[in-house]
């Protein structure tokens, strides 16, 4: 333990998170990988930051999605760094692929919630390797899987119903973009802690692109939202 | 809570704040109150919480003073060492990094948001907020402490990138003097320190200086002072 910088009296923590990040949806199309998550950081109730990037390319074949608390992100994004910095030094021409990573993430999750101090996020890894798709979640206390799409928080209840219904195997990109968007917009309307700026990541054999951030356009002129009183006078 | 002010002298010394930092076009300006509380007792009504690093890296300090405090000589002494190593001035993003270094190791311990900024060569002007729980993010402008909570709305809609140096500190002091105004844990004076290549200014805005805002009225020294002025009756019944 890094007694310079922290004191050892601290042995039964588990802490609360401060900044957090929501939602974070993944799935495999034809070609790859897509992901999607909106850039806010929220600090509670208030919606403090509004450019936090929550997902990161690790190594070659590897991208990474997460929600919960930014600063343990922060500090996962390092150890990530480390680990494929070694993997580079070995000069092998072998490199860790999404599942490696994945598994590598989930024995960091899950041993630090045995000590009770977990890392507070929720992450997933998506990657090609060798032709092989590979998404992949985990979570603070270590509970982890694979399927053909994932997502964290509220989007496991809002988006993971759609893409039940919509999914295929056989996507194409735009098709992709298309349904990411439309989980990305219920969650922007029924997420409180959702912001409009977001950004869709795609990974496929050749390679990572993360997009610029940009919003969505939202819905709001329906007949039944002008006058939804009129009915029942004070009642919503 | 009791109506005693006196049963909280020997509550933790908080600074109920607000804590300013803001890039313009060659360099930062960070802002700042001046109210430490202790529960509801101002244990001093003019600190400094714009602290110093280096020549050119400063912190505004919220929260815990104690734990702010304590934070600050560390990083002060580090990168002091690390000056004499690496031979020239130490980056503000070293310093911001290390300033996160702690807090976030720390997390459980320590109730301390620190909003770092100053001027490199190498980036020029640059503010990092480190929050509660030791994130890191690098932005245009950041803002801190209990007072902020008034300012978020205010900066949507006053923030500009690209700022003079004159616009930018009078949108610090305007912003930290609305935030006092509104904030019980924070008044005072209002203090900046403009960094950029040319070196560090330090200004101080008394608080009775500051502008007057909703519901405000001026100051006299004495209520004679007005009645005698105008005659005609301004005591009502």
């Amino acid at each position: 333990m890094d007694t310079l910088l922290s004191s050892e009296g601290d042995s039964q923590r588990t802490q609360y998170p401060y900044v957090t990040g929501t939602s974070v949806i993944g799935f495999k199309y034809k070609d790859g990988i897509l992901m999607a998550a909106d850039m806010g950081g929220s600090y509670g109730s208030t919606i403090r930051y509004k450019s936090v990037e929550r997902l990161k390319q690790v190594g070659k074949h590897s991208l990474i999605g997460a929600s919960g608390e930014i600063s343990d992100f922060q500090e996962i994004l390092k150890y990530l760094d480390e680990l494929i910095l070694h993997d580079n030094m070995w000069d092998d021409g072998n490199s860790l692929g999404p599942k490696e990573v994945h598994n590598y993430l989930t024995r960091v999750m899950y041993n630090r919630r045995n000590k009770f101090d977990p890392l507070w996020n929720s992450l997933i890894i998506g990657g090609v390797k060798n032709g092989h798709k590979y998404l992949g979640s985990v979570g603070m206390i270590g509970v982890h899987f694979e399927d053909d799409h994932v997502a964290t928080g509220f989007g496991n209840h809002l988006a993971r119903p759609i893409l039940r219904e919509e999914w295929r195997a056989d996507l194409t990109f735009e098709e992709g973009v298309k349904l990411l968007e439309k989980c990305m917009r219920n969650l922007l309307y029924r997420d409180r802690s959702a912001v409009n700026k977001l950004q869709i990541a795609k990974i496929t054999e050749e390679g990572l692109t993360v997009s610029q951030p940009y919003s969505l356009k939202t819905f709001w002129n329906f007949a039944a939202f002008e006058n939804p009183t009129v009915g029942a006078t004070g009642s919503w | 809570m009791d109506h005693d002010a006196t049963a909280d002298v020997n509550a933790p010394h908080s600074m109920g704040t607000t804590i300013i930092g803001v890039t313009y076009n060659g360099g930062v300006i960070l802002g700042a109150d001046s109210r430490t509380s202790t529960g509801l007792y101002v244990a001093n009504r003019a600190s400094d919480k714009i602290t110093q690093l280096t020549d050119n890296v400063y912190i505004c300090r919220s929260g815990s003073a104690a734990d702010s405090q304590i934070v600050s000589d560390y990083v002060r002494y580090f990168l002091h060492q690390h000056t004499i190593q690496l031979g020239q001035p130490a980056t503000v993003k070293v310093a911001a990094n290390l300033v996160r270094l702690l807090s976030y190791s720390n997390k459980n311990m320590l109730q301390t948001g620190i909003i770092v900024g100053g001027w490199d060569k190498y980036e020029g002007g640059k503010i990092y907020g480190i929050p509660l729980g030791g994130t890191i993010l690098e932005q245009p402008f950041a803002i801190g402490g209990s007072g902020s909570s008034y300012l978020y709305g205010f900066f949507d809609q006053a923030w500009k990138e690209g700022m003079t140096q004159e616009e930018a500190e009078q949108l610090v002091v305007k912003a930290v003097s609305l935030a006092i105004a509104r904030d019980g844990a924070s008044g005072g004076v209002v203090r900046t320190v403009t960094i950029n290549s040319e070196g560090v200014t330090r200004k101080f805005y008394p608080g009775d200086q500051l502008a007057l805002w909703h519901e405000e009225v001026e100051a006299h020294n004495s209520l004679l002072d007005i009645l005698n002025a105008s005659n005609p009756e301004p005591m009502s019944t």
